[in-house]
Parts: C-alpha cells; sequence; structure tokens
C-alpha cells in the first residue's frame, strides 16, 4: 500500500508546479489554469490524508473546494473577456494602468 | 502492483502539469491539464474516493476544461510571443524561490510523518466512500457550508452572465 506520503510529496510537487506557472508566465489564461492546478494539488492532499485518517471530513472538504473552484474559474473567465473586450490583449503586462 | 500504477501515474501527472505551464499554445496548456485531472481522478480511485473520481471528472476535466477551451476560442488566441531576453532576472528568481518553497513544504511533510509514526493506520480497512457516506456527513455535519455552497453559485453565474454580455 503506498503511504500517504508518497501522495503529499507528489501533491508538493504539483503545487510548486502550479505557482511556477503563476509566477512565469505572462498569459493571463495559463496563469489561471496554474491556479487551477494548484487547487487540483490541494484535493489531492486533502484526501489522500482523510484515507489516512479514515475520515470523510476531507472528501467533503474536496468537494466544497471544487464547488469554489468551478465558481470561481466562471467568475474569472468572465472578467478575462471583458479585459480582452478592452485591451484586445492577453499579456498580463499590457494591463499596467495602475502602475505608476 | 499498487506502487507501479502509482509511480507511473505520478509521472505521468508531473510531465503533464510541466507541459501545462512551459506549453506555447495555452490549448496544449489545457489539453495537459485535463490530462493532469484525469491522472488524479485516478489517484481518487486509489483513495478509496469513487465518488469524488467521478466528480472530478464530470465537473473539472468536464465543464471548468471546456470552459477554459471556450474561452481560448472565443479570444482566438494564437500561440503566445515569446520574449525571454526581457525578464530573465524574473524568471530566475521565481524559479529559486518555487524551489525553495517546495522544499519548506517537503520538511513540513517530513516532520508530520516522523511525529505521527503513533497513528498507524489502519486504512485498508474503510470501505470506498460511496455517495451514502458522503451525503451522510453533507447534510448533517457540513449543512451550513453546503447551503453556502450553493449562494456561491448563484452569486457566480449572475456575475459571469453579468460581466460577459456585451449590453446590459
Amino acid at each position: 500500500m503506498v503511504p500517504a506520503s508518497a501522495y503529499l510529496i507528489l501533491s508538493a510537487v504539483i503545487f510548486t508546479i502550479g505557482v511556477l506557472g503563476v509566477l512565469v508566465r505572462r498569459n493571463i489564461l495559463v496563469m489561471f489554469m496554474s491556479i487551477e492546478l494548484m487547487l487540483n494539488a490541494v484535493n489531492l492532499a486533502f484526501v489522500a490524508l482523510s484515507r489516512q485518517l479514515s475520515n470523510l471530513d476531507g472528501q467533503v472538504v474536496v468537494f466544497l473546494v471544487m464547488t469554489v473552484a468551478a465558481a470561481e474559474a466562471a467568475v474569472g473567465l468572465a472578467i478575462i473577456i471583458c479585459l480582452f473586450r478592452n485591451k484586445k490583449s492577453v499579456n498580463v503586462d499590457d494591463f499596467n494602468l495602475m502602475k505608476w | 502492483m499498487e506502487i507501479l500504477i502509482f509511480s507511473i501515474l505520478a509521472v505521468v501527472a508531473v510531465v503533464c502539469s510541466l507541459l501545462v505551464i512551459v506549453s506555447r499554445n495555452p490549448v496544449g496548456s489545457a489539453l495537459s491539464l485535463i490530462a493532469t485531472m484525469v491522472s488524479i481522478a485516478i489517484f481518487f480511485v486509489m483513495l478509496n474516493a469513487p465518488f469524488l473520481a467521478t466528480i472530478q471528472i464530470i465537473v473539472y476535466a468536464g465543464a471548468i476544461m471546456v470552459l477554459f477551451l471556450f474561452v481560448i476560442m472565443l479570444l482566438n488566441l494564437r500561440k503566445d510571443e515569446f520574449d525571454p531576453e526581457k525578464r530573465r532576472v524574473q524568471r530566475f528568481f521565481a524559479i529559486l524561490f518555487a524551489f525553495i518553497l517546495l522544499i519548506g513544504i517537503a520538511t513540513v511533510i517530513d516532520m508530520g510523518i516522523s511525529s505521527s509514526k503513533s497513528v498507524e493506520s489502519s486504512s485498508g480497512a474503510i470501505a470506498p466512500a460511496g455517495v451514502e457516506s458522503l451525503a451522510q456527513l453533507l447534510f448533517t455535519k457540513y449543512l451550513f457550508p453546503f447551503e453556502l455552497a450553493s449562494v456561491l453559485l448563484l452569486v457566480a453565474i449572475v456575475g459571469a452572465i453579468v460581466m460577459a454580455k456585451r449590453r446590459l
């Protein structure tokens, strides 16, 4: 049986790759996908620990996290569409109205 | 046998998540993300959570990623113009700090594992969590978050429609 620590390390690696995606990429859609990657990594950690502690609360939390992720994806993509309508670009470096 | 499947799937998941952040084409990133989500769904099945695996495929890979692909198609994106000369320093520091973050998380996991050796998992014994046991928890102990989640979904629907309309 695979130990829970293996799942936790895998979850940490995927989470770090998501963080890298948000920091390095400049395309806002790819940044959004990296955020979804981070959420998936956290879900994996929750379910792994839920099995290790034989407690189903972790799975209910994953259920609620997926709901929040769906809502956030819908609203975030609507915002991106509005941004694109105004600026005709998805490069975050072009959204610099509030820079000094 | 399970360790073999876990290793193969772990390699697939990590490679696909690297492809997400490395692809120049946003459609390539979306497809790699779908592959990552499917491998995580298989992990859920291995972790005695078949209902969550189904929900992951249906909601994440089947709805959210389709929404992403629709937006990519709507915005008619081409390949990214890549200019690596411009922010080499920022990229180096980003990778450095991500590496430090990974070391930090791995340290905390290690501390947690070594201090909980007494909590020996009898986790081979629990049955796969069907819909009944999850529903039991969801409608008694987590009833308030459940209702809040439905309100959140309503707000998200209204917000997305209002913002994406051309003319109110």
